[in-house]
């Protein structure tokens, strides 16, 4: 093996320099920690040496003891809507600032259980809400491709990182392509799980029945280690995780694509589509053909719905979702109030930043007396006809693939004052989120402006091993994978 | 069903909202404790507080204690039922929404039947949901603040819902009694009142007969039968009051005072809140099998109405007798073991309706703790019943078993020496001297007048020391005076 720079290495090489004593624990951590303490795009929202220290002289211990887990020593970092004991948790709001969680979620957990060292907390759009991470709270994380454009949301900050060799992993949060969006417009690869796969304890809540936790990394090899880590039942604390054994997501890697029919949908290709993007997906496709793959041709005719659909039903469980940011208990609190309901008006108008407060107005409204049947519930049967939509197409196809994004990282402040144009940008996304799909992003060459171009697959229900299988195979083909910014 | 009973030529028209707290150990959707009095803010854990990224798991426990109530009500026990948000904004409300059932509970109809006097009333139930509970907000104990004390939060509550079947106080406080009755006698709550295990909501609405309902007001938080008695006559008087001075009645929310008998308006319909209820995304429909429910129908004990029916049936007892046998498991018990004792159930039950449930009405002592064991009562019962002794010597019987002056209720009758004179030939003797004694009375007896044959038999009795049996000496004397 040669021995490249620590943070060129992948998370598999990592494994591999910390049991073979390359290096230890302690001196990747201080090597990522370095790195990070000097990036100035607002990647990280906390660091903390001597927590991450503590964690990898456990490691360092452990590899010593012979007792080192699958993922021993092996540094990652958690977008900021995972709640830590080790590290503050605010979720890109000043509602949550200095906010500091008596647990650690069951992904950030089962994550150390494998041994993970943990780097600090990752920016995002507050309470995950956006597509440009230009909504958090605390800085506009940069594009480490471009600093002049954004990174992408909610999970900017984790693809950002990644793609800056800041940290080999990163986990991410998905509720309408918060993991898939900013891996594409990063150049990094990323995958949201089934909905239930991975548990949402301790997962901040923006839409209960959308929000699911997945990896970003480098390759679809690494994320398949750290998705066999993530994901696990956890039904005696989340009633909605699926009580599925865990998988080993790496097993399927090598499987050859002869024979595998990929469904492209002509929906994800009109005239939305900018050519820059739409030549890059092309070519990807060629390739997947290339290596034995059939395409096929699908539709699906509620694609554009998705986005009015997500767009009640996301606001209107964040609305509730976010009620117990009320100053009471934990988080921000107006320091002059002259009453109760002074109190929470001025707290709650002083904590949260102007998209959360939008989607929590649309979200008060749509569930609303008299309008709750036109938009939520018409909303929810949509929904339904998505879901079944995707069924049918399953029947002619193994995986869809597809663009991510209509366009590659647009500039910081293009979109920032048009809510509705951040929000059409969702729309190749959002369809497999409201179905509760697996989908993933891998980097699939560049478009406008030497930008990353992501490809999208969609697999059905628990078919993540299929999703991981192709991307590995269309990796070891491909090095769009391992081309890396400038800054990096 | 008779006809309603009006007052000032209004039919009250009542609809009850009950909320019994379920004897579960921990909370509806968390780990956490539900004892009572614990220190503020001891009892409630992460997920209670509502901290971020906590997310709520049932208590099946807490189901299983709805489908024994759907199963003691005659209720349909739904297969799929929904939790829902209801969202409204208070301090001791830590999620800023309340997770209950709104659309589709999971205990739909049901009925709950008792005596109003000689009458059987049947009150229909709509619905019985499960929800968790709030905290408390302690005004009183912080000048200028308030305390919130969140223990209660996350305790598991059934909410039973009537239809507005009730037609008057009366007939409310029976319900509410039978209820809560039956919530004890199958043992998912403790039926604590003071500590607000069962707090019931009164909807009371009143109307000339022939029309249609009337707008109701609901007196909230009534916490003992007492004063839910209190309060509904108030506010009943004061709605009547109300529309003869011409005033129309406001939808509102009322609490009463004790103190001053009185209710209040909280809040009236203009203040309502949109709830903005919807599903809620933490937790799938709750899924009921009938397996589940066989299960649970198979350990419960039975259940009161059903024991009321076999003691019908198997003690040729009458419905009403049957009923208040069965107000309680213990009161249950104790009949049941008296009659298969002395094998004279409607002797058993006069005595247990009557004697027994005489002293403990008084209220200075439980059935738990009765003085007077079924084993003695049984005893006494087959004194009377062989015509050892009468009706009112068991009385002294039982006065001196009660108050612990003997246990032996043979070797008492002795002592007392109250064994009736079954000899009747000793009781002849006797009469014929009472007759030979009372001549005034044989002939006033003889020209017409009853009351002079009364007068004989108390003679009689009085000669026999108490002793003789009335009916024999009625029977004799009869004969005798007409001979």
């Amino acid at each position: 093996m040669t021995s490249s720079a620590l943070h060129d290495q992948s998370v598999a090489q990592l494994v591999h320099t910390l049991r073979s004593k390359q290096a230890s624990a302690v001196e990747v951590a201080q090597h990522f920690l370095a790195r990070c303490q000097a990036d100035s795009s607002g990647t990280f929202l906390a660091l903390d040496e001597e927590a991450t220290l503590t964690q990898a002289r456990a490691s360092d211990a452990r590899l010593a003891a012979g007792s080192a887990s699958s993922l021993e020593g092996v540094p990652l970092a958690h977008k900021d809507v995972f709640v830590t004991r080790d590290f503050p948790t605010t979720a890109g709001s000043k509602m949550l600032e200095g906010y500091r969680s008596p647990f650690d979620a069951t992904v950030v957990s089962r994550l150390a259980g494998q041994g993970m060292v943990s780097l600090g907390k990752l920016n995002c759009d507050e309470f995950a809400m956006g597509s440009s991470n230009e909504n958090s709270a605390y800085a506009s994380v940069k594009n480490p491709w471009d600093s002049s454009r954004i990174p992408g949301g909610s999970s900017g900050g984790s693809a950002a990182a990644v793609a800056a060799r800041l940290t080999p992993a990163a986990t991410g949060t998905d509720t309408g392509g918060s993991i898939r969006q900013p891996a594409s417009f990063c150049g990094v690869t990323g995958i949201k799980p089934t909905y239930g796969r991975a548990s949402r304890y301790g997962m901040i809540a923006y839409a209960s029945s959308l929000d699911q936790a997945g990896p970003m990394a480098r390759s679809a090899e690494d994320c398949a280690l750290l998705l066999s880590a993530m994901c696990g039942s956890d039904v005696d604390r989340d009633s909605t995780s699926l009580d599925v054994a865990t998988e080993n997501f790496s097993a399927q890697l090598t499987n050859p694509l002869q024979g595998l029919r990929v469904g492209v949908p002509k929906e994800f290709f009109g005239a939305g589509l900018a050519s820059d993007v739409h030549r890059v997906v092309d070519a990807a496709l060629m390739q997947l053909q290339a290596q034995g793959a059939k395409l096929v041709p699908i539709s699906l005719p509620l694609t554009e719905l998705s986005i009015p659909v997500y767009y009640i039903i996301a606001p209107a469980e964040a609305s509730s979702n976010l009620s117990r940011f009320d100053g009471v208990k934990f988080g921000h609190r107006a320091k002059d109030y002259t009453d109760l309901v002074d109190m929470y008006k001025k707290t709650r108008a002083e904590g949260f930043g102007d998209e959360v407060k939008r989607r929590i107005m649309i979200g008060t409204y749509v569930l609303s007396h008299g309008y709750y049947d036109a938009y939520y519930l018409q909303a929810q049967k949509i929904r339904r006809m998505i879901a079944d939509d995707f069924q049918r197409v399953f029947a002619e196809c193994d995986v869809i693939a597809g663009p991510v994004a209509p366009t590659v990282a647009w500039k910081l402040g293009e979109k920032a004052d048009d809510p509705l144009a951040n929000y059409l940008a969702d729309i190749f996304t959002l369809p497999a989120s409201l179905a509760g799909l697996p989908g993933m992003s891998l980097p699939a060459g560049f478009g406008e402006g030497g930008m990353p171009v992501g490809l999208q697959l969609i697999g059905n229900y628990l078919q993540e091993s299929k999703l991981l299988n192709v991307a590995h195979q269309y990796q070891l083909n491909t090095d769009f994978h391992l081309q890396k910014p400038q800054a990096a | 069903m008779s006809s309603p009973k009006l007052v000032q030529g209004y039919e009250v028209v009542i609809g009850f909202e009950t909320h019994a707290q379920l004897s579960t150990q921990s909370k509806i959707f968390s780990r956490a404790p539900t004892a009572f009095g614990a220190e503020p803010n001891t009892q409630a854990c992460a997920v209670d507080l509502a901290l971020p990224g906590t997310l709520p798991v049932m208590n099946l426990g807490a189901v299983e204690r709805a489908i024994e109530f759907g199963l003691a009500v005659n209720a349909h026990v739904a297969e799929r039922s929904v939790f829902a948000r209801k969202n409204y904004f208070y301090p001791d409300l830590p999620k800023g929404y309340q997770i209950s059932q709104f659309e589709i509970p999971v205990v739909q109809g049901g009925e709950v039947s008792f005596f109003l006097g000689d009458d059987k009333k049947t009150v229909r139930l709509v619905r019985a949901h499960l929800e968790e509970d709030a905290g408390k907000s302690l005004h009183e104990d912080f000048i200028g603040q308030s305390g919130i004390d969140l223990n209660r939060a996350g305790t598991p509550l059934l909410e039973i819902v009537t239809e507005p079947d009730m037609r008057s106080s009366e007939e409310a406080v029976a319900y509410a009694k039978e209820l809560h009755k039956i919530v004890m006698w199958i043992g998912i709550c403790d039926g604590n009142m003071q500590e607000g295990s069962f707090r019931c909501d009164a909807n009371v609405s009143v109307r000339k007969p022939g029309q249609p309902l009337g707008t109701r007001r609901e007196i909230k938080n009534l916490n003992s039968f007492k004063f839910m008695q209190q309060a509904i006559d108030y506010e009943v008087r004061w709605q009547i009051e109300q529309l003869e001075d011409g005033h129309a009645i406001q939808q509102a929310t009322v609490l009463f005072d004790p103190d001053t008998g009185e209710t209040r308006a909280m809040r009236t319909k203009e203040d309502a809140a949109d709830y903005r209820y919807f599903p809620d995304p933490d937790l799938p429909p709750l899924a009921i099998d009938r397996a589940w429910v066989e299960r649970v129908k198979g350990e419960m004990a039975e259940l009161p109405r059903v024991m009321a029916e076999r003691f019908v049936r198997d003690y040729a007892l009458p419905e009403y007798d049957a009923t208040t046998l069965t107000q309680s498991k213990a009161m249950a018990a104790y009949f049941e073991a008296t009659a298969q004792a002395c094998a004279q159930p409607k002797l058993a039950s006069n005595w247990i309706m009557g004697e027994v449930s005489r002293r403990l009405n008084s209220g200075e002592i439980s059935i738990d703790a009765l003085p007077v064991s079924s084993a003695q009562l049984a005893a006494l019962i087959r004194r009377i019943a062989d015509n050892t002794i009468s009706n009112n010597a068991a009385k002294q019987v039982f006065d001196a078993l009660w108050n612990g002056e003997g246990a032996d209720v043979d070797a008492l009758i002795d002592a007392k020496g109250l064994k009736q004179m079954n000899d009747s030939g000793a009781l002849e003797a006797i009469i014929d001297e009472v007759l030979a004694n009372n001549a005034d009375n044989v002939a006033q007896f003889k020209a017409g007048k009853e009351k002079a044959f009364n007068a004989l038999v108390g003679q009689a009795m009085k000669a026999s020391k108490g002793k003789a049996n009335p009916q024999q000496v009625t029977d004799l004397l009869k004969l005798k005076l007409s001979a």
